[in-house]
């Protein structure tokens, strides 16, 4: 199932809240290399973990991570803004209506539709908090996965191979992830309201 | 987006002081025919202040009884970027009834809707609208004007913050090239899939442009965002 929690909302979920940073660990300096600070329990955080950003995660049944995705507004301090600026074509991304998404990781052992089901996640998070897109920092050999999701990014840019992108929220795409994700928008939608409630629908 | 968001964040744009806040916030009041609208700002210093249409005297009661300190708003809320309905908060507590009663003798509304603002810097702002409505009344209201109350919170904080002679705002007001380039085009008559055309990027791309750039603008759509470019100097044709 999806859960969506705040960093502070975490401690209530020990278990979910280990296995993900230790597969953040895995993913960002064990396979992909990245240069990630890795703590004495194993943990891979950085400074953006402390400013309580909204964590979108799937839970396997066993109550372990299965992937998970970071959400930080960019009307408040953030990572695209802070490092990754000479990305985003001299453009400092700010505004209520986009947030920012990092840490997009995967379990090692996660199934196919895992990455599905975050973007469905994504989906409902978006549409639901009447958001324009949201702006990702990510490894550049992840775009690939994104493609085959059929929600690709628009590639800001691209440097050492990590790239920034854009994911538009467009109604759309809640059916479509759904459909990859194999999960009908009835249980996705019914996750969302199970951390925000029943939000008024939104129109832009 | 409707024509009295576009004239209250004009009128937004002059606002100086704290004084001038205080009248945003009754117009703003005014302009959506609600009981209440609260904005409060805490700088990661723990500085704060807040501009409200509250009765003076529930804010000193509030103070007294040291609600801050059981209000479900404030639990829900503080450090997150959410919307939040009250409905969806825990008033179960015996002080939450006691808040709760104490505000609607107060005359407060039954309903509330609470927006969490992040700001610059560690900067915490709460925007809340409060309203005497039924629950379909109330959801008919949010989902018709929610999208401009998240607009006007933020700009209202855009320009606490400007105020108060921010850094960050300052140093975020002016455009990138890539900003000027996009409303330029627009200004010229382009339409999006043209102006991205010529600028070699993507229409999600050049949106987001426009978006940043409306957001710096203080603007309630592109249109107005393009005008205020114009009015500003910021382009030129």
């Amino acid at each position: 199932m999806i859960r969506y929690l705040y960093a502070t909302e975490l401690a209530t979920f020990p278990t979910l809240t280990d296995t993900m940073f230790r597969d953040r660990a895995t993913q960002f300096r064990d396979r992909l290399k990245w240069d990630v600070s890795v703590d004495e329990k194993g943990w891979e955080t950085d400074q953006y973990d402390a400013m309580n950003p909204l964590y979108l995660i799937w839970e396997k049944s066993d109550g372990t991570h299965g992937g998970s995705m970071r959400f930080l507004p960019t009307t408040g301090d953030n990572m695209t803004a802070d490092v990754f600026n000479h990305l985003t074509d001299g453009v400092t991304i700010r505004s209520p209506l986009i947030w920012e998404c990092t840490r997009f990781c995967l379990a090692p052992d996660a199934t196919p539709n895992t990455a599905a089901a975050l973007m469905l996640g994504a989906a409902e998070l978006g549409i639901g908090m009447n958001l324009s897109h949201s702006v990702g920092v990510f490894d550049a050999r992840m775009t690939r996965i994104y493609k085959r999701l059929g929600w690709a990014p628009d590639v800001l840019g691209t440097q050492d191979g990590i790239s920034t992108g854009l994911w538009a929220f467009q109604p759309d795409m809640r059916e479509k992830m759904a459909a990859k994700a194999e999960i009908s928008t009835l249980l996705s939608g019914q996750w969302f309201q199970n951390a925000f409630g029943p939000l008024p629908m939104m129109t832009g | 987006m409707t024509r009295r968001l576009e004239t209250f964040l004009d009128s937004l744009t002059q606002a100086s002081s704290l004084d001038d806040l205080q009248s945003s916030v009754v117009r703003l009041r005014d302009v959506y025919e609600v009981e209440h609208l609260v904005y409060h700002s805490v700088k990661s210093t723990g500085q704060q202040y807040a501009a409200l249409t509250y009765d003076p005297s529930w804010v000193d009661h509030y103070v007294a009884e040291g609600f801050e300190k059981i209000d479900p708003v404030v639990q829900g809320c503080f450090q997150r970027f959410t919307p939040v309905d009250w409905k969806r908060l825990d008033w179960s507590h015996k002080s939450a009834r006691t808040l709760l009663g104490d505000g609607i003798t107060a005359g407060l509304g039954n309903q509330g809707f609470s927006i969490p603002i992040r700001g610059p810097a560690g900067q915490f702002a709460l925007f809340t609208v409060n309203h005497k409505a039924s629950d379909e009344q109330w959801a008919s209201f949010t989902t018709e004007y929610m999208h401009e109350l998240i607009l006007a919170a933020h700009y209202m904080n855009e320009r606490a913050l400007a105020m108060e002679g921010s850094d960050e705002i300052k140093a975020g007001q002016s455009l990138s090239p890539r900003e000027t380039d996009a409303l330029t085009l627009l200004a010229a008559g382009m339409n999006r899939s043209q102006a991205a055309e010529r600028l070699k990027i993507s229409e999600h791309t050049l949106r987001v442009y426009i978006e940043s750039a409306r957001f710096k603008l203080g603007a309630a759509n592109t249109t107005h965002a393009v005008a205020n470019a114009l009015l500003r100097g910021l382009i030129c044709l």
